[in-house]
């Protein structure tokens, strides 16, 4: 386990490459991620992002590489073993339980880690009443935690686009993940909204869980983000901290196509 | 205060409403005998379509998958029954050991269907359990060779009711002063039997595991990055309506007396899915309305229909039974094309719009 | 079921007789994988339509055949065609109209359902038209058999036969230059392959949807009638089952493919036949009579212990569908379908 930064490593891949007959969506990709870092992943359309995200949460295989998480390999494992391991994740298309409430939609998320069977369902003995109410209570702490509660009982698909993102969070939140995959979280926010994520993430690391986060909002990605990866084409082009990412050529060039330079202020 | 007195969570009303509904029930079999004691055997008909509407409602209402073949876990609890307690083996097993074992043996079908079905998308998984449930139904009609196993298209007759001792469900007696025939005894049992299968639905959809099915319905894969395990979930979700269905049919041999493939057509497996569509998936009570509904719409339909038609037109230009199908046929498709969540509005949906104006 | 000839000559039959059964079903797949490929939608009344288009033509048929007109026969047939062509376009068109557009986006079981409910409907309507009397094929053709080999009592191929596999094939060529020829075909290989995106491309998507409906089930009115010739009768029923096993060709074609509709219609034409013939022969216990004395003994009064007979055919169909569902569900040639996410 290397350390990085100080901070031991969560997650480390190496030499992922993943191919869909003759596209090269990913290629020898590596990176490690620490615990308790905000680590960004962004790139141009098309860069591979989503794909990554796939692969490492088990619902494609790749080719190639290998990701060691927790010190355990992910090798082979499908999605819900991923998930069952610590890695949760949130979709770049939104895929909440459209006609189930929030909050069920969070307790569902409570499910990797519970255990009552149908004979518990059936029979409703005392350890499966304790469990239910203990999964419906973290749940509403959790719809608090981002900020959904009022909505707590409607369809998650009347919610806003804002308050659908965040209940998704509440959702992979709900697993106990120890690493939280973020898919664009905040496509389609306004300023406020994209302020108010980034508070949410703040905490989120504050409070123990490491983020893995694709964004294409640059103001978010460098504000919030201790370091970011940077794919083009499915090659890993650049990788280290948010401000070094921003002045390096390649990233530039991959952006904008060359020729111009690009003036980023970091966000305060 | 117990729970079930407090006056908040079940207010008065709910409270009469129940004791009505309970006592109407109570008294329904005798009412019905003073019409005919045709109605009585209908309405335990009823009760099984009830019965297998609850049972499929888990597959296709919980889980979202769509079985278009359930009626052959009916036929294969049937048959089970049949066969161990009628002349056709000269077994005799008691009603309480059979039904077990015909829950059992359907659960295992339903486990094999499921297995191989579970990549399937939406509409090839319902081409698939049609598949299988017609190649049930036409290997118990061709089984009489070169073992008779299952009398082939003649069926199995003489089949044992229901004993607890020397007390039969098939034989007429008085019990304080009520005329208790053969139908109404068993129509006790059913309701006995369709309240603990209610309770156990309800149970099961307010769980854990009602909550995972639920979630595969609307979005596999995102359940699958919740940590479901999908592929388990599915199979149970048809190992437990199976074995529903299987329990259905054991009580159907029964009542019967005498089965045969005829009763277990695709027609059946539409007729039960379409119950469950017509109560809105998932929706427990609106299930049991759709059953009701759909079962006694062919007995008033021929009731009344027929004489009707001799009325208006001195003949039966369309029989009872055509105009059934074509209701069934027309029910189905505007229920789709104008209330595809069904004819009762889902509680959640009620419960959503009570939050919304207390919150306002 | 041996012909005098021998064997060979038995095999050659069955070929003869799968090759037929398969056209036809060919000809039926193609309006299942057209409308599969274009909207997702497994079109359940399409077996009802090509039902309707055999009642259509049988109540032409027999009634110029029972005016004695003095018509020859072909053009007899050809008056039952072209009527029952429009028929089925009408009716065809009125359902995609009426039931599948407005479902067009809605979660699949509803158009699913509707489907069903459609094919209970028309089904249902046949038989108070025609009520539920088969209607025969009248007896003006005079079927001649060609022998396959020199063999007098060997397989035989009737003229019949002949003309529907030509018929099927001329059909099957005529689509494939519809589809790949023609600015039709584009529109609508486009339509199946992105619908939003043929859309901005100036598609009229409505009018193409409706005309693959439209073209289907044409063939599939046709089919019916060279189904009816064949076996003489023409019922309210006939549909469904015929509807089931040309969607299990299409599917193991692969689905949304017109070679592969074709190729699966004329495999699962030959294995129904080879099938039916064979399975009795070969699940005959009665060759197990030198492993076992209770077999044999059973066997020396009746030599037939078949497992399963040909009562099964219908099994065939199903089994094919659910192993090509269960291990290549994609079909032999790969589908053709949209990426529905």
């Amino acid at each position: 386990m290397t350390e990085q930064d100080g901070r031991l490593t969560l997650l480390s891949a190496k030499g992922i490459s993943k191919r869909f007959g003759g596209v090269h969506a990913l290629s020898d990709v590596g990176f490690t991620i620490g615990h308790g870092e905000i680590y960004g992943l962004i790139g141009p359309n098309g860069a591979g992002k989503t794909s990554l995200f796939n692969v490492l949460t088990g619902i494609y295989e790749q080719n190639e590489g290998e990701f060691i998480f927790d010190g355990q390999p992910l090798t082979g494992l499908k999605p819900n073993d991923v998930a069952e391991r610590g890695i949760a994740r949130t979709f770049q298309n939104i895929r909440l339980f459209a006609n189930l409430s929030a909050l069920e939609n969070v307790m569902i998320g409570r499910h990797v880690r519970t255990h009552a069977n149908v004979v518990g369902a059936i029979f409703r003995d005392a350890k499966t009443r304790a469990e239910e109410k203990a999964i419906e209570k973290r749940a509403y702490e959790l719809l608090a935690y981002v900020g959904v509660s009022k909505r707590a009982n409607s369809l998650a698909k009347h919610l806003a686009y804002g308050d659908q993102r965040r209940l998704e969070i509440a959702r992979a939140l709900a697993t106990e993940p120890k690493l939280l995959a973020l898919d664009e979280p905040a496509a389609g926010m306004n300023a406020t909204e994209t302020a108010s994520l980034r508070g949410l993430l703040e905490g989120i690391r504050r409070d123990g869980t490491t983020i893995l986060l694709i964004e294409h909002d640059m103001k978010l990605v460098m504000s919030v983000c201790d370091r970011v990866l940077v794919l083009d084409y499915g090659k890993k082009i650049a990788e280290g901290s948010a401000a070094d990412v921003q002045k390096d050529p390649k990233v530039i060039a991959a952006y904008l196509g060359g020729e111009v330079s690009l003036n980023l202020k970091g966000a305060a | 205060m117990h729970k079930l007195l407090d006056p908040k969570k079940y207010p008065r009303g709910a409270w009469v409403g129940i004791v009505l509904i309970a006592v109407a029930l109570a008294v329904l079999p005798f009412a019905l005998a003073g019409i005919g004691t045709a109605w009585v055997r209908i309405t335990n008909l009823s009760i099984l379509f009830v019965l297998l509407a609850l049972g499929l409602n888990i597959v296709v209402g919980f889980a979202g998958l769509l079985d278009l073949g359930y009626i052959a876990f009916y036929a294969v609890g049937a048959y089970t029954y049949a066969l161990l307690a009628s002349p056709h083996f000269n077994l005799h097993l008691p009603f309480w050991v059979i039904l077990p074992i015909g829950a059992a043996v359907a659960c295992f079908f339903g486990v094999l269907l499921g297995a191989p079905t579970l990549k399937l998308r939406g509409d090839y998984l319902a081409i698939v359990t049609l598949g299988f449930g017609e190649i049930i139904r036409i290997f118990l009609n061709n089984l009489s060779q070169p073992v008779n196993l299952t009398n082939g298209p003649q069926g199995i007759t003489l089949i044992d009711p229901f004993r607890i001792g020397s007390f039969s469900f098939a034989e007429r007696e008085t019990i304080m002063g009520l005329d208790f025939t053969g139908p109404v005894k068993y129509y006790y049992l059913l309701v006995l039997v369709v309240m603990v299968v209610i309770v156990i639905n309800l149970r099961l959809q307010n769980s854990r595991i009602g909550r995972a099915w639920e979630a595969i319905r609307e979005d596999e894969i995102a359940a699958r990055a919740m940590g479901i395990n999908t592929r388990n979930m599915k199979l149970l979700a048809f190992a437990m309506g199976a074995s529903f269905g299987g329990i259905s049919g054991g009580i159907f041999s029964a009542t019967q007396g005498f089965i045969s493939p005829e009763s277990f057509v695709l027609v059946e497996s539409v007729m039960v899915l379409s119950m469950v569509v017509l109560g809105g998936m998932g929706n427990i009570w609106g299930v049991i309305l759709g059953a009701v509904l759909l079962s006694f719409m062919p007995e008033v339909l021929r009731y009344t229909v027929g004489p009707a038609q001799e009325r208006l037109f001195g003949r039966m230009l369309i029989e009872p039974e055509v105009i059934r199908m074509l209701l069934f046929g027309f029910a189905l498709v505007l229920m789709m094309l104008f209330r595809p969540a069904g004819i009762l509005p889902s509680a959640l949906r009620k419960r959503e719009l009570e939050t919304v104006e207390g919150a306002e | 079921m041996q012909l005098p000839g021998g064997r060979v000559d038995t095999f050659l039959q069955q070929i003869v007789n799968g090759l037929t059964l398969g056209s036809v079903y060919a000809v039926v797949a193609l309006g299942y994988t057209m409308v599969y490929g274009i909207i997702q939608l497994i079109n359940f009344a399409h077996g009802e339509v090509v039902m309707i288009g055999a009642m259509t033509a049988f109540t032409v048929i027999n009634a110029l055949a029972g005016a004695h007109v003095g018509l020859p026969p072909i053009a007899i047939v050809l008056a039952g065609v072209l009527v029952a062509i429009p028929v089925c376009m009408g009716v065809g068109f009125t359902l995609e109209r009426a039931a599948y557009r407005p479902l067009r986006n809605a979660p699949r079981l509803a158009p699913l359902i509707t489907a069903i409910g459609l094919s209970i409907i028309l089904q249902h309507l046949a038989m108070i038209i025609w009520s539920r009397n088969p209607l025969p094929f009248p007896q003006i053709i005079a079927v001649h058999p060609y022998h396959v080999t020199g063999n007098p009592d060997g397989a035989t191929i009737t003229n019949v036969q002949i003309a529907i596999i030509v018929t099927s094939v001329a059909m099957m060529a005529g689509l494939l230059a519809l589809v790949y020829r023609t600015k039709l075909g584009i529109a609508m290989r486009a339509t199946s392959q992105n619908q939003s995106v043929a859309g901005l491309m100036g598609i009229n998507i409505n009018t193409v949807i409706s005309l693959t409906f439209v073209i289907g089930a044409a063939l599939g009115a046709m089919a019916g009638v060279m189904v009816g010739t064949y076996y003489g009768i023409a019922q309210y029923q006939m549909g469904f089952i015929l509807g089931l096993k040309a969607f299990s060709a299409a599917v193991l074609g692969g689905i949304g493919n017109l070679a592969g509709a074709m190729l699966g219609g004329v495999l699962l034409g030959l294995i129904e036949a080879l099938g039916a013939g064979y399975v009795g022969d070969l699940t005959n216990l009665c060759q197990l009579s030198s492993w076992s004395d209770a077999i044999a003994e059973r066997c020396v009064n009746d030599p037939n212990l078949t497992l399963f007979g040909s009562n099964y055919q219908d099994v065939f169909a199903f089994l094919v569908l659910i192993a090509v569902l269960i291990f290549r569900p994609s079909g032999l040639l790969g589908e053709r379908v949209s990426d529905r996410a």
